[in-house]
Formats: C-alpha cells, sequence, structure tokens
C-alpha cells in the first residue's frame, strides 16, 4: 500500500491547524522526478506533541562526551540529568588502564536549593577538587544542564581556575538542556570543544604509520566500532582517534596526524571534518559501516583514496574472504525476511545507514527520517549553503577556524582531491532521500500521532525506532527493533554486524511468541452445538 | 570493574558519585501514570521528558506515554507560559485525555513559572481537567516527586461532601510496581473493605498484549473516585516518604484521618496493614489470608538455614529499604548497611531503632551514594547485595550476589508483575534471597561438597 500527498494531508487533518501548517513541511512523499524536494528540519518541535527528541544536554554529554573513557564528566545540575545519561547509551569501551576508565561512574554536582539560589560554582569546584584527589583523572569535562544557565555559573571560569590548580585539562560546555532544538545542538557544542581545547594538543607532528585514520561520529553502541576497526586494522589501516566509541582524551589529542578522516554519523560531527580539514589540511570521506554493500563501499571508497597497491589488494581480498564467510548465512536469513516491509525512523545517521542493510535481507523501507537531523542529512550537503540560521541556531555558539600555523599538512593536492570527489564521496554526503525509492514516505521528527496513524495506513513488518516507542508499536502486534541500542544486542556494523543484525530481525519475524496474541476463544463461540430437527 | 574505587574512604562534601536516586520529575510522570486517561506532561525542556520516559519504559517494559513544553532559549527568557498554554491545547486536540497533569522541571522551577496562573488562562476544553504540582529536581528526589504529584491528586481533585465518612479507605501506595499494587488491592479485597487506591498503574503500565494500542489502557483510578476519597474514614499511607505528605494533605482537606505504614513488604508490616484494617473497619482477617501467613512462616522457619546469620547490604528507595530491613532482620539477617539516596532524617531514624531492637550495628545513611557504598562494602564485605540494578556493578566488583529489588530494574524482566509486598510479596522475596545465596553456593562448592538436597 501507498500514500500520496492528499492521503498525507488527510491524515494530518486530525491536527489544530497551526500544528497541521507545521508539520505538513516535515513530511513528504518521496518523488525522484521532481528537480528537488524540500523537507523541514531541525526546527522547534510544537509543545504538547510526543516527539522522541531530547535535548542539548542528551547531545553533548550523552552522546559525544560520555564515551570517552579517561576522563571524568562531571555534570553539574541537580541529579537527574547525570543519573539518565549514566549507562543507558551501550557505548562500550575497553581501557588500556582500568584505573583511567570512567565509564560505568556518574559524577554529578547534585545541586540543591541552595545552590539554585546562591549560586553552584564553589560547589563544582569543590567536586572537581574531590574528583581530582580521589580518582587523578587525565582531564574533566564539566556540562551544564538547564539550571545552570539560567543562574548564571560561569562554568568556564570554575573551569579555568581548577585547570590552574590542578594542571590538568578541564574543560566546561554550555549544552544547558534548552539550547538549540534537540541533541543535535549539544553534539556541536561538544565536538566544539574538542575541536577547540583537545585535538592538536598531542606531541605527534605526524602519523606514527601509514595509512592513519581517525574514524569519526562512531561511538561504538554494542561494539559497533570494533567491529570496523577489526576489518581496517586487518586492511592495514591504523586507527588514531575515534570520536568518540571507545575513544579516549590520550588519543583525540593527536586526532590531526591523521591522513583521512572517515565519517560515520554525518550528522554529528560533519562540521568537525570540516574544520579539521580546514585546519589541519585532513579530508574527509562519508562511509557507512553498516550493512555488507555499505561496508564494502567504504572500504573500496579508503583505497581509492589512498592509491596503494598492496592495500587495495588486501582490501579485496578481506572483502572476497568475509563476503564467503558471511553471505550463506545471510541468505538463510534473507529467506525469513524476503517481501517485508520497514519503517527505520532513527536519530541522525541511522535512519539512512540502516536501509541498505535491511534492503540486504529483502525488506523494503516504506518510510524513514531523523529525529533530529538537518536538511543536509535529508537533501545533502549541496543545501547547506541555502539553511538559513534561526534563533535556536543561533545560540549555538560557531566556532571558525583557520590553517594551523604548525600542524597543518595538505594530506593531498587540491587537483586530487577535485578527482576523487567525481568517484567518491570525499568531502560529500548525498542525504537520505537520495537512495529512497519513489513513494516512500520521508518523515522528520517523527511523533507519536503520525506513528500511530501510518502504521495503520502502510502496515510495516518492522519498525525500526527507540525504547520510547518499542512498546507502544509491538502492542500493535509489529515487531520493533530498537536501532539506538540495538535491543542489548550487536554489534550490527560491519560485516558480523550484518549477520547479527539478521539473525535478530529473523528472531523479532519468527518468534513464536506471536503466535497467542489472539487468545483462542476469540474466534470461536462460546455455545457449540447442532439444531436438532424433529 | 569499578576498579577506580578507592578503599579509602575521604570525606567527600560536594556532589555524588554513582547516585541512589534521581530527580523529582519522573516520580511525577510515574504517578499521574496512575489515573485512568491521563496524560503526564513535562514543563520544561524536551530532554527531561525524554530521559524520564526512557526510564520507566525500559522498567516496565511498556509504553509510558508523556508530553514535554518543548522549552527553548527563548521560552527560559520570556517565560513558558506560551509554551504550556499552546501544549494544553495541542495535547487534548491530538491525544484527548481526560486527565492532563503537569509536573514542572528545575528549568521552570528556576525561572519561576507559575503553573495556576498559566492554567487558570489556557484553553481546557468542557469536563478535562489540569492538575499540577511543583517538583523542582534540586529538592528531594523521584520519591519526593511522586509524593508531591499525588498530594496534586488530592489537591485539586479530592472533595468532601460534608457528610459522614463511608465506610471505605484510601490507600496511597507509594512508589512501587504495579505489580505490587494489585496485590494490595487483593489483600484488602480479601479483608472485605471498600477501598480508593491512588495512584494506581495497574492496569496501565502492565497493559496485556491484544494486537491492538490503546493509548489509555483500563486501569489507573477514576477521577470520581480520586474525588471521593475526601469522603473516606481513613487514609493509610504506605511508606512515609511517598505517602504521608499527601495523606496529610486529605487530611487537612477533607478531614480523614490519616495512618502512616510501612510500605507491606516482609511479615510484619504486612500483618501492620491486615491489623491496621481490622481494627478501623471491624473485620475479621479471611481464613484465605490467615492460610497465605501461615504459609509464609512455614517457609521462613523450614528454610531459615539458608539465609540466618547471612550479612546484607541494602539500597534503594527510602520506603521499600526500610521495609526490606525489617524484614530480612525478622528473617535473621544481619543488615549491616543500609543506604538510600534520598535525602531526610526519618530514614536514620527509622532504620537505626529496627537495628538497635535487633541487636545489629550497621551503617545507615540517608542521602548516600552507590560510590561510598562500595566503600563499606570494600571495608565491611556481605553475602548478599539488595538494590536496584545499578547495583551490578559492584556486585560484580566485589563478587556478592545481588536481589533485584526496587526502581529501576533495567536488566531483568517481569519484576513489575509480580509483588514484593504481602504475605505471597514476602514468599517471593524469600525464594530470591535463597536462591541467590544457595546458587552462590553451589557455584562455590568443591565437586565433593556439591550437595543434591539443600
Amino acid at each position: 500500500m501507498a500514500l500520496d500527498e492528499k492521503d498525507l494531508d488527510a491524515m494530518l487533518n486530525a491536527y489544530p491547524a497551526k500544528v497541521k501548517k507545521n508539520r505538513k513541511k516535515h513530511i513528504l512523499v518521496h518523488d525522484s522526478s521532481q528537480a528537488r524536494q524540500e523537507i523541514e528540519a531541525n526546527t522547534r518541535t510544537i509543545p504538547g506533541i510526543i516527539t522522541n527528541r531530547g535535548c542539548a544536554y542528551a547531545g553533548c554529554k550523552g552522546v559525544v562526551l560520555g564515551p570517552l573513557k579517561d576522563m571524568v564528566h562531571i555534570v553539574h545540575g541537580p541529579i537527574g540529568c547525570a543519573y539518565y545519561a549514566w549507562g543507558t547509551r551501550r557505548n562500550k569501551a575497553k581501557a588500556e588502564d582500568s584505573k583511567q576508565n570512567y565509564l560505568n561512574y556518574c559524577f554529578s554536582t547534585d545541586m540543591q536549593e541552595s545552590d539554585i539560589v546562591f549560586g553552584g560554582e564553589k560547589k563544582l569546584a569543590k567536586m572537581i577538587d574531590d574528583v581530582v584527589a580521589t580518582f587523578h583523572p587525565n582531564a574533566i569535562t564539566i556540562s551544564a544542564t538547564c539550571p545552570v544557565g539560567l543562574i548564571g555559573d560561569d562554568i568556564g571560569a570554575v573551569a579555568k581556575a581548577a585547570e590552574q590548580r590542578h594542571g590538568i585539562q578541564v574543560l566546561g560546555f554550555n549544552c544547558e538542556g534548552y539550547k538549540g532544538v534537540s541533541q543535535s545542538a549539544g553534539h556541536h557544542i561538544a565536538n566544539n570543544g574538542l575541536m577547540d581545547k583537545v585535538i592538536g594538543s598531542g606531541e605527534l607532528t605526524e602519523a606514527p604509520e601509514k595509512f592513519a585514520i581517525n574514524l569519526l561520529g562512531e561511538y561504538n553502541i554494542g561494539g559497533d566500532g570494533w567491529e570496523i576497526e577489526r576489518i581496517l586494522q586487518e586492511i592495514g589501516y591504523h586507527v588514531i582517534a575515534v570520536m568518540t566509541g571507545d575513544g579516549s582524551y590520550a588519543a583525540l589529542k593527536n586526532a590531526h596526524v591523521a591522513e583521512l578522516n572517515l565519517v560515520q554519523c554525518h550528522r554529528s560531527i560533519n562540521y568537525i571534518a570540516e574544520m579539521l580539514e580546514t585546519k589541519y589540511g585532513t579530508p574527509w570521506l562519508k562511509v557507512n559501516f553498516i550493512g555488507i554493500q555499505g561496508t564494502i563501499d567504504s572500504l573500496r571508497n579508503m583505497a581509492i583514496y589512498f592509491d596503494d597497491p598492496a592495500l587495495t589488494q588486501k582490501t579485496e581480498a578481506v572483502i572476497a574472504r568475509e563476503v564467503a564467510r558471511i553471505e550463506p548465512i545471510m541468505e538463510q536469513y534473507k529467506r525469513l525476511c524476503e517481501g517485508k516491509t520497514a519503517f527505520c525512523f532513527v536519530g541522525g545517521s541511522r535512519g539512512h545507514h540502516y536501509q541498505g542493510l535491511f534492503a540486504e535481507l529483502g525488506v523494503k523501507t516504506v518510510l524513514a527520517g531523523y529525529e533530529f537531523a538537518h536538511r543536509d542529512d535529508y537533501e545533502g550537503r549541496d543545501v547547506i549553503p541555502e539553511i538559513k540560521p534561526d534563533a535556536d541556531s543561533k545560540n549555538i555558539p560557531n566556532l571558525t577556524v583557520t590553517p594551523d600555523e604548525k600542524l597543518f599538512k595538505l594530506k593531498i593536492s587540491p587537483e586530487r582531491a577535485a578527482k576523487l570527489k567525481q568517484t567518491i564521496p570525499l568531502s560529500n554526503y548525498q542525504g537520505l532521500m537520495a537512495e529512497m525509492t519513489d513513494g516512500s514516505i520521508v518523515v522528520d521528527d517523527l511523533n507519536h500521532f503520525e506513528t500511530e496513524a501510518l502504521i495503520k495506513a502502510l502496515k510495516p513488518d518492522i519498525f525500526a525506532s527507540g525504547i520510547k516507542d518499542k512498546y507502544v508499536v509491538q502492542k500493535m502486534g509489529i515487531p520493533a527493533k530498537q536501532l539506538h541500542s540495538y535491543d542489548y544486542s550487536g554489534p550490527y556494523a560491519g560485516f558480523n554486524g550484518a549477520v547479527n543484525f539478521a539473525a535478530d530481525v529473523s528472531m523479532a519475524f519468527t518468534t513464536p511468541t506471536w503466535n497467542y496474541t489472539t487468545p483462542p476463544w476469540k474466534n470461536q463461540p462460546l455455545l457449540a452445538g447442532t439444531i436438532e430437527s424433529n | 570493574m569499578l576498579e577506580c574505587t578507592p578503599q579509602t574512604i575521604t570525606e567527600r562534601s560536594a556532589g555524588k558519585i554513582n547516585p541512589a536516586k534521581t530527580c523529582q520529575p519522573i516520580g511525577a510522570m510515574y504517578a499521574a501514570l496512575g489515573i485512568h486517561k491521563c496524560l503526564p506532561h513535562s514543563h520544561g525542556s524536551q530532554g527531561c521528558c525524554s530521559y524520564h520516559r526512557m526510564h520507566l519504559t525500559r522498567h516496565f517494559r511498556d509504553p509510558i506515554m508523556a508530553t514535554t513544553s518543548s522549552f527553548t532559549e527563548g521560552a527560559c527568557v520570556f517565560g513558558g507560559g506560551a509554551n504550556l498554554k499552546t501544549a494544553i491545547k495541542n495535547v487534548f486536540a491530538i491525544y484527548d485525555p481526560d486527565v492532563m497533569a503537569i509536573h514542572t522541571t528545575c528549568l521552570t522551577e528556576t525561572i519561576g513559572d507559575d503553573i495556576p496562573s498559566i492554567i487558570s488562562s489556557a484553553e481546557i476544553p468542557a469536563g478535562k481537567l489540569v492538575i499540577h504540582t511543583n517538583t523542582p529536581s534540586y529538592v528531594g528526589s523521584h520519591i519526593t516527586g511522586f509524593a508531591n504529584m499525588t498530594k496534586g491528586m488530592v489537591n485539586y481533585l479530592a472533595e468532601s461532601d460534608g457528610k459522614p465518612k463511608k465506610e471505605q479507605v484510601n490507600l496511597l501506595p507509594g512508589f512501587v510496581n504495579p505489580g505490587d499494587m494489585l496485590e494490595i488491592k487483593r489483600l484488602v479485597k480479601a479483608m472485605g473493605i471498600k477501598f480508593i487506591m491512588f495512584p494506581d498503574t495497574s492496569g496501565v503500565v502492565d497493559s496485556p498484549m491484544t494486537g491492538e494500542y490503546v493509548m489509555y489502557p483500563s486501569g489507573g483510578a477514576k477521577v470520581e473516585d480520586i474525588r471521593d476519597s475526601g469522603n473516606s474514614k481513613l487514609t493509610l499511607a504506605l511508606g512515609s516518604f511517598a505517602s504521608t505528605d499527601p495523606a496529610h494533605q486529605l487530611e487537612r482537606k477533607c478531614k480523614v484521618p490519616a495512618l502512616t505504614l510501612k510500605t507491606p513488604i516482609g511479615i510484619k508490616a504486612t500483618d501492620e496493614l491486615l491489623m491496621a484494617l481490622r481494627q478501623s473497619f471491624v473485620q475479621e482477617i479471611p481464613a484465605e489470608l490467615a492460610t497465605e501467613r501461615g504459609q509464609l512462616v512455614d517457609v521462613m522457619t523450614d528454610t531459615h538455614f539458608h539465609f540466618h546469620g547471612k550479612k546484607v547490604a541494602i539500597f534503594g528507595d527510602p520506603d521499600v529499604v526500610i521495609a526490606l530491613t525489617e524484614f530480612v532482620l525478622s528473617l535473621g539477617m544481619v543488615p549491616i548497611h543500609v543506604l538510600t539516596g534520598t535525602p531526610g532524617n526519618a530514614f536514620e531514624k527509622k532504620v537505626n531503632a529496627m537495628l538497635l531492637e535487633a541487636g545489629v550495628s550497621a551503617r545507615v545513611k540517608a542521602e548516600g551514594d552507590l560510590f561510598e557504598l562500595h566503600q563499606w562494602l570494600k571495608h565491611e564485605p556481605v553475602d548478599l547485595l539488595i538494590g536496584n540494578t545499578y547495583g551490578k556493578y559492584i556486585a560484580r566488583a566485589e563478587d556478592i550476589p545481588l536481589v533485584r529489588i526496587g526502581f529501576p530494574v533495567l536488566d531483568r524482566s517481569v519484576h513489575s508483575y509480580l509483588p514484593v509486598v504481602g504475605y505471597k510479596g514476602a514468599m517471593r522475596i524469600i525464594e530470591m534471597i535463597s536462591n541467590a545465596l544457595l546458587d552462590r553456593a553451589d557455584r562455590d562448592a568443591k565437586d565433593e561438597d556439591f550437595e543434591l538436597v539443600m
């Protein structure tokens, strides 16, 4: 079943007029015959709408900073914000030194009423002193929560004073939850801070080994980053730093020496990739390690970039071996999944990335969208110059960088870069819509009402989203796959990840538990018998 | 695991490390779900609502619906009135609840939004209700938030008709699972006493699979029942931290006498609940409950050697921890560390009194954190840890079996359906404790000591 613009319009009639007018701009039926289709994104969610979106703090501390394992992340605010970002995102990490792994710890200044009234700076400074005395971390971050900005605590000044007292970096992040319109603002605030204060502060001036790369926008959920690194290392790549899954402060300081930056999640990190190119001369390549073909394409594009015969040969050898190994397994799962349809509504990149993997299982994505993406994530980077800053995006400080006098090193010539851009997505991303089929639905900031209505209209066989809508969808008898936390499974990236995903999705389709939804008495009359005739 | 935690305890005066509490609004959201056809609303930034829904959904594995005022920087400057009024309009137009229950957040408390005046100037459809409570995240804990929303129900809904009080009891269950609420109701029903329970999340966050999604499941306290609670002759506040405050408010507002009891976890607390009902309503304990009690005592006695004398550490929410401490004492166990993250002197006073009576010396702390609990355990190890899922890191680090009771339990399922309250719940706790200890004994036994019968 398909929906057209008219059907969508009718569906939105259930909304009050203002809401309908707003939401209409966030939903479209994909039509490649149109020269371009514009979607509204990264704008405010209307109050009173059941949205999946979170806040700037969640994007800053929860997503970007939290995974950095060798830093103590202090959350300055009342207890809740620290508590909810404690162990809840599955960003796994192995520490080189187990005494410098703070991932299972939660640090909160636990602001009380008196701190709100009289200011919380002293308490924050005291907590930093306590933390240094007890844990001796390499560095500390401070993330601000809503009341901090409102009462005017100057966390930057507290951080600076603490740096002088303790001789370690203390970074303040003003990621109050009301900033911006979603987590995206927080990604930006966190990454700007790391770009400005950490990257480039290491001792290396050039890469210690050949084929040195950074992996940007990979958060190692369920061990995704480890599977990607397994493949990359075998081919011969040297991973300098990961932003930020299983990442470390120590590694991040030397991220400037990489010869290429890979961008997995375009949404959360594309501007940092741009800045790294400007400041250190390192180009970036859009990769997608979700799905077999996505992984193969990414590896081949990397090989094209480095243009080394041995590397290219090894790339092909690894691809051939891995594909031969997993294809028969995937084939078995494909038989269970073939011909089904999916909704894929996730974050800021997975709404796109998982479509390829679904397709490899024979599952067609009939609706996709992002929770907190910007227009370029839907429409491609060409649209960026057209995106006008609004009151909310203007609140996020813009970082401007210039070539670093000492560390700028052009990794490839402009001529070669220009040539490469014609064949590989170097410094480029086409967005989610380019790969979707005509007639499929694209929705930005999908909400509860639309979820219910669109499921009823399109009856997908599986719904890929997050925990907040998972059980709503399952109550409707439709399997729901969490693509934020992977339902506590994973990795889903790379070759092994594709197999894990295929197994989990097949399990969701085939679990016998679905057979019991309708009780036996529903389809049988209470009274059974025959009519006697005399 | 947790290798950065040193054994040496140094005094920390600022902040919490590995907290044993969270903030008020999540408690308020949970309580609000205990009203039939109610949509909780979080007046603050989107992240609060998102985090609370995430956490509650993970604990209950059921849909947790709530809306948010979706604050931006502009709303912080100009006040959240416009956002809240828009939200009220949209909530009723799109999601059509009978009641919208607003709670505040640290943001809206700090900027001082006056919720009643915003509500009074909002468009509310005829027959629909908007209630509110203030839940500043920088005061108390999620338990305080639960109490405040329950108090909000009293403030907005409970009414006295001025006639003689009815032969019915109000039950304020506190922050417990729907399985517990069901069990408490079953006990009171078995006593033959008419009751009104609020909040009541049974039938809401434990909704059945039918192949159809229902936004407002059949459960939850009905507004007319909460209204009628002002005419009851008694309120039983189960758990002083979560329930006393709203019970007193009902006493002030509608002259319904309030009696605070423990959360009915364990034999003594359940006895006290039944005895209070028996006395107030002159109803004899039915044979059915007498048998259940007898069975419980039978099990306690038959298996006492599984747990007697074992050292135990208990952490979690104050009402649950107080009752659990009492119960493990009844089992002959030795609680040597007892901690809650929620502030309040009453916690230490109550627990210390029980321990004094039992002749047990222990470290007892309110407003503590799990980092400190871990350090205590390094100094004085225990045989068993009882608490929520966050205890699993300590349990692994120190190789201590963990029994999961409380909120949240994020890594095990079914817990929210089964009670820990009442005689049946006590039997279930014994099963959990015994199994954890016996599994450990089996794991650690040499081949020659590995036993068939235990």
